[in-house]
């Protein structure tokens, strides 16, 4: 009884969370054509969101680039067919490590900067003393941190599935010895429009739920020191699950 | 005919008091769960006066400044600024409201992301177009009233805390408001700073025609600030008047302990706790 009760409570209280995160996005909507008229605000956010993840992107998608290289042509050696190492590796950093791994790098980096920003402005009557000022804190503060996160998140994947390729072809190429036309010319005719498009729009909905579960978590945290550091930890964690979840249904969609 | 003439004169009079009258507090009732903050308050504010609301730790005067300010919502009664129901307004309506109050937080609340200047052009360049050149006027003349002109490239971590409240209340005045609220301002503050801060309330009260509400529990300072005082205690006004007439109305225990700083007496310097004795001999906390 008890057990059915917690259950009960839990889901409870995940509708009850869902619902407010719903309510959240539609004020932030509604406040985006005015944060939209003013771009510098929101330029800021890319340059935060964006511009400062590009080191630990490019690094990440240079290693992840090698590992798939070198796991990838120990697999296709197997079959001899390591000439295919290029389209392999190009498929699977395109459809699903290209938007997946920045999606986890952005919510440990630029998403815990939102959440715990925020959440800090909160704590120190920042986002009460802008609501006294007749400044409304979702279109000032929140609404350019959510549009910067948007657009952020394709563009650091784009660069993440570039650098990922260098690697390979690094590892692949010049180190392991693959044909590089062949392996060039198979990427080239094997690689279709239509996955990139699956790229862009997964990067796409992996950067509203990140942005959206940051700002969330800030706009709503405690305002205290230990209701921050919960607030940061919650946005890593809910936006890890969360893009894993996303990922397989979407894949299971545009398959 | 005399009944019809002293009927006029008594809604004359009541009209004029209305009009001097800013802030009124009627019955307002307000609880934290099942925490009574308020049950049945009723205060007023003067317009153009220094008004002190003062009580013990815990009593809701923060509360108050948040009902008053459209932060949170009365249970039952009316909170009216000008003779509109704050309760009752839009968001748009209360912010419309909010660009007549200024408020000066007990930390600053400045945005930490911007230096001085930016932070008391902040309210100017959301709600005004005015061109560059203005705005860099009227934000070196309200730091210059606050004697702050020189920090005006200065970060707000690199600024006291007196000097963290004296930008807040440039900002607070940058829009020229009818209303200056004051949140704790002495709290943490040497004497040199509070000194200032007593200061500055008066002369921005007197020169810039503003009604000041100060929240504060600095009994002295009050004293030779405010024009009129409330104590609230047990979710009510213990007591109101003048400096001098709360030190005549001290048959209140409340307020006798409250204005002499009185260690023990309603509020008690003991947290409620099990009996001593038996509970060192039982051993456990």
């Amino acid at each position: 009884m008890k057990l059915l009760r917690e259950i009960g409570e839990t889901l409870r209280g995940f509708v009850a969370t869902t619902g407010a995160v719903a309510l959240f996005l539609v004020r932030i909507l509604g406040q985006t054509p005015q944060a939209l008229a003013r771009p510098g605000l929101i330029i800021d956010q890319v340059h935060n969101a964006g511009a400062l993840s590009l080191v630990i992107i490019m690094t990440c998608g240079l290693f992840v680039g090698g590992v798939l290289g070198l796991q990838g042509y120990d697999l296709l050696q197997r079959f001899g067919s390591e000439d295919a190492l290029g389209v392999a590796a190009a498929l699977a950093l395109i459809k699903e490590l290209g938007p997946v791994v920045t999606a986890l790098l952005f919510a440990g980096r630029a998403g815990t900067a939102l959440a715990s920003e925020i959440g800090l402005m909160r704590a120190t009557d920042q986002l009460t003393a802008m609501e006294m000022m007749a400044v409304d804190p979702v279109r000032r503060v929140v609404a350019p941190r959510f549009i910067g996160g948007l657009i952020a998140m394709p563009l650091l994947t784009m660069i993440f599935i570039g650098i990922g390729i260098y690697g390979v072809q690094v590892v692949g190429v010049q180190w392991l010895g693959v044909d590089p036309a062949s392996f060039w010319s198979q990427m080239r005719s094997s690689v279709d429009v239509s996955d990139v498009m699956e790229a862009v729009v997964k990067s796409c909905v992996f950067g509203l739920t990140c942005s959206l579960i940051a700002v969330y978590e800030g706009y709503t945290a405690t305002p205290t020191a230990e209701g921050v550091g919960r607030a940061t930890t919650r946005t890593v964690v809910t936006s890890a699950v969360l893009t894993l979840i996303l990922d397989f249904m979407l894949t299971a969609f545009m398959l | 005919m005399r009944e019809e003439k002293a009927s006029a004169a008594a809604s004359v009079a009541s009209a004029a008091r209305t009009a001097d009258v800013i802030v009124e507090i009627r019955d307002v009732h307000y609880s934290v769960g099942r925490r009574v903050i308020f049950s049945g308050l009723n205060l007023t504010i003067d317009r153009g006066r220094v008004t002190a609301i003062m009580g013990p730790s815990g009593t809701g005067k923060t509360t108050l400044l948040r009902l008053i300010t459209g932060q949170i919502r009365p249970d039952s009664g009316q909170v009216l600024f000008d003779g509109v129901d704050v309760a009752r307004l839009s968001r748009r309506e209360l912010y419309a409201l909010r660009l007549r109050m200024g408020m000066l937080f007990q930390t600053g609340a400045l945005l930490t992301d911007l230096d001085v200047f930016e932070n008391v052009a902040f309210p100017l360049r959301e709600h005004t177009r005015l061109p560059e050149s203005l705005i860099r006027n009227i934000v070196l003349t309200k730091l210059q009233a606050v004697g702050l002109r020189g920090a005006a490239r200065l970060y707000p971590a690199e600024l006291s805390g007196g000097m963290a409240r004296r930008v807040a209340l440039a900002r607070a005045i940058a829009t020229d408001p009818d209303v200056l609220i004051y949140d704790e301002p002495f709290t943490g503050l040497d004497p040199i700073s509070m000194g200032m801060i007593v200061r500055l309330v008066r002369q921005m009260n007197n020169a810039l025609g503003l009604t000041s509400i100060v929240v504060s529990h600095d009994v002295e300072e009050l004293a030779a600030l405010a024009d009129a005082s409330y104590i609230i205690a047990g979710g009510k006004v213990a007591a109101s008047g003048t400096f001098a007439d709360l030190k005549e109305q001290q048959n209140s225990e409340i307020v006798h302990q409250f204005i002499n700083g009185l260690p023990d007496g309603p509020v008690p310097f003991h947290y409620p706790a099990p009996d001593y004795r038996e509970q060192l001999l039982a051993g456990d906390a």
